[in-house]
């Protein structure tokens, strides 16, 4: 088990307040689950403050979604330390997370590893002088077959290498990011070489004898008529 | 191989439209008024009927979790997706939720009817930002053409569908995780019983299904279980997502029919194993929990449920994590026990203790410090950490190294010995 709320006490501000929108936003979520229920909101709620103060999570946002949501404190400390996701100190404008992870790794992530700490010179949980980039390392990411990933911010870029990364990080410092996606402009998941299935235009499946009225199945039709 | 009429996923790789106009033409959306009429106990049988295991990972009979839901019920009752994709290897829920989500919110329909739900919710993974925002706007094409919401589909049953997102917790896919993750708490799984059926979310019924499982639903509704049931072998029906990763020329997605035998699987649709077939070490044949095989296995076994568990190992999310000679088996099974002991919920004492303690033991095997007994030893704690915990993850952390253990000893073996020949080395320096 790990818990991610390591290393020295940061500055917290003193107050927090969602902007009007994100009451809004926060409302909304809220009204998805049943009356009494809306604890259930808190994940949404947090991510939301996180994404408002600029990517981490200060005490005084956790305050403010324990009132909104009637949650004790202590609840929510809970809910914002067991979740990776969010950052309770403060992160770079660009927060690159490494996926490590068996799958990677076969693909060549220690080069997507290697290539961040050489151009970045930080080491992974290190931010940047100037503040644009924190390094961390993730766990699986769930786009395997697009190996090696690198999360930044929300976006997926896939199928890196070291060169990759390099080039990148430079159009992130430059503040023009990519399209987010395959590095090698290959599209989703279909193998490099082409696909070896759908090959076909899909068309609208037939329909079994039970679901028409007639009691023949939509190819039995189709071959009649 | 399996024919393309024959496929689900008819954008597995989203080269067309994902929305409602593009989805439609795929056949969504398109008799699923007249399947709801069809009414509860049919839908049910249809499903038994066809064979359909879950699709995350335990392989369970849907149609009979299904008729586990209570027939009448004055609570509200919900169908919950799990979209919380975090097994290593596995991404093939990420290409349904951002290229088929059409499929997928059908198939809450029809889902949520074969078992009178009031509600669904769609539990996303955190990371999966943009795929959410896919889904969300498929969502909302869906219920402004009246395809979700009260009379849904005009057939008279009304079911609301929400899409609630994650926040990083592997653990969250786990269904009782999940469910208090929903309900706004650490996601650390529930003792069973109760069951989710009987007590779910908010001790309401409920059930839990993979987004692949309820995706695949409306197709089986809509062409018929004997269709499905053609495809594969006996208790192992149906088309199947492949996710094949790690060593292969060509890495892909792809689906197929299941029973399909890994080294075609590979060799047709992945370009192969990278230097060739013989140059295959192992395979972990369904996402990270699942045991490696090594090459002599891998020859010959088929891709499905059963084949799979005789050889010890299992179909799993059937994520294909390919490792080829040059791979450092040792570390590459040490790297998943890094994995499960960072994503242990910590509230079991075997899971939390014991991942660790296995972790730092496979890193001593990484270097090669260690002693040939402590093999036994590390092989022996497994066993005490499996089926001793709440919930299974810590059964599918160990299996990894029992699988590495079984298979691959003398890599073990020789990691000790090398280590061992350079120690006057090390110890000159």
């Amino acid at each position: 088990m790990m818990s991610h709320d390591s290393g020295p006490p940061v500055a917290q501000p003193e107050h927090f307040e969602f902007t009007p929108e994100n009451l809004g936003r926060a409302k909304a979520h809220i009204a998805k689950y049943p009356p009494g229920r809306q604890q259930s909101a808190v994940l949404p709620l947090l991510d939301l403050a996180q994404r408002q103060w600029g990517g981490w999570l200060p005490l005084a946002a956790m305050h403010t979604v324990a009132d909104l949501l009637e949650m004790p404190r202590i609840r929510v400390y809970e809910v914002a330390t067991f979740y990776t996701m969010f950052n309770l100190k403060p992160v770079g404008r660009w927060l690159l997370q490494v996926c490590t992870t068996t799958p990677c790794w076969l693909r060549g992530s220690d080069e997507v590893v290697a290539a961040c700490q050489r151009k970045l010179a930080i080491d992974i949980g290190g931010t940047t002088l100037n503040g644009l980039f924190t390094l961390v390392e993730v766990e699986c990411l769930g786009a395997c077959v697009n190996a090696p990933i690198l999360q930044v911010n929300d976006d997926y870029y896939e199928d890196l290498d070291g060169p990759k990364t390099e080039a990148l990080l430079d159009a992130l410092r430059a503040g023009t990011p990519p399209p987010f996606g395959s590095a090698i402009g290959r599209q989703g998941s279909m193998a490099t070489g082409g696909k070896t299935t759908l090959l076909e235009e899909p068309t609208p499946p037939p329909w079994q004898a039970a679901l028409t009225a007639s009691g023949e199945t939509e190819e039995e039709k189709s071959d009649a008529g | 191989m399996l024919a393309d009429r024959d496929r689900v996923f008819t954008n597995l790789y989203g080269e067309r439209d994902w929305r409602l106009a593009g989805a439609r033409k795929r056949g969504d959306w398109d008799g699923t008024r007249e399947v709801i009429l069809k009414g509860r106990d049919w839908i049910v049988n249809e499903i038994k009927e066809s064979g359909l295991r879950g699709r995350g990972g335990a392989g369970f009979p849907t149609g009979l979790k299904w008729s586990f839901m209570p027939k009448q019920s004055d609570r509200p009752t919900y169908l919950i997706v799990n979209a919380d994709e975090s097994e290593p290897g596995t991404c093939k829920d990420r290409d349904i939720l951002r290229y088929d989500p059409h499929k997928l919110l059908e198939g809450c329909v029809l889902a949520g009817a074969g078992m009178g739900c009031t509600a669904a919710y769609i539990y996303c993974r955190g990371e999966f930002y943009n795929e959410a925002r896919h889904l969300q706007a498929a969502l909302d094409e869906a219920y402004d053409a009246g395809l979700v919401g009260k009379n849904a589909c005009g057939s008279g049953y009304d079911i609301d569908i929400y899409i609630h997102r994650g926040a990083g917790a592997y653990i969250c896919g786990e269904e009782t995780g999940l469910l208090e993750s929903l309900e706004g708490k650490k996601g650390q799984p529930r003792l069973k019983p109760p069951f989710p059926a009987a007590c779910g979310l908010y001790g309401c019924p409920s059930t839990v299904n993979n987004v692949e499982t309820i995706a695949t639903s409306p197709a089986i509704l809509k062409r018929g279980a004997g269709w499905f049931s053609s495809i594969g072998r006996p208790r192992n029906t149906g088309t199947k997502i492949f996710c094949i990763s790690g060593h292969v020329n060509q890495p892909c997605n792809v689906e197929d029919a299941m029973s399909v035998p890994l080294r075609e699987l590979i060799e047709r649709h992945a370009g192969g194993v990278r230097g060739g077939w013989d140059n295959l070490r192992g395979v972990i044949p369904g996402g990270s929990s699942t045991p490696v095989l090594p090459k002599d296995i891998c020859d010959t076994v088929l891709m499905d449920f059963d084949s799979l568990v005789a050889q010890k190992s299992g179909l799993g999310t059937a994520a294909v994590i390919v490792m080829d000679k040059s791979t450092d088996i040792v570390r590459a099974i040490a790297r998943l026990s890094a994995f499960y002991k960072h994503e242990s919920c910590g509230q079991c004492t075997p899971c939390r203790e014991g991942l660790g303690w296995v972790w730092r033991v496979m890193e001593r095997m990484v270097k090669g410090d260690a002693s040939v007994e402590e093999i036994d030893m590390l092989d022996e704690v497994t066993r005490e950490i499996e089926g001793h915990t709440i919930c299974a993850l810590a059964d599918g952390a160990v299996w990894p190294v029992q699988g590495l253990i079984r298979h691959f000893r003398p890599e073990l073996e020789r990691h000790i010995r090398e280590y061992r020949a350079a120690a006057p080395r090390r110890a000159a320096e």
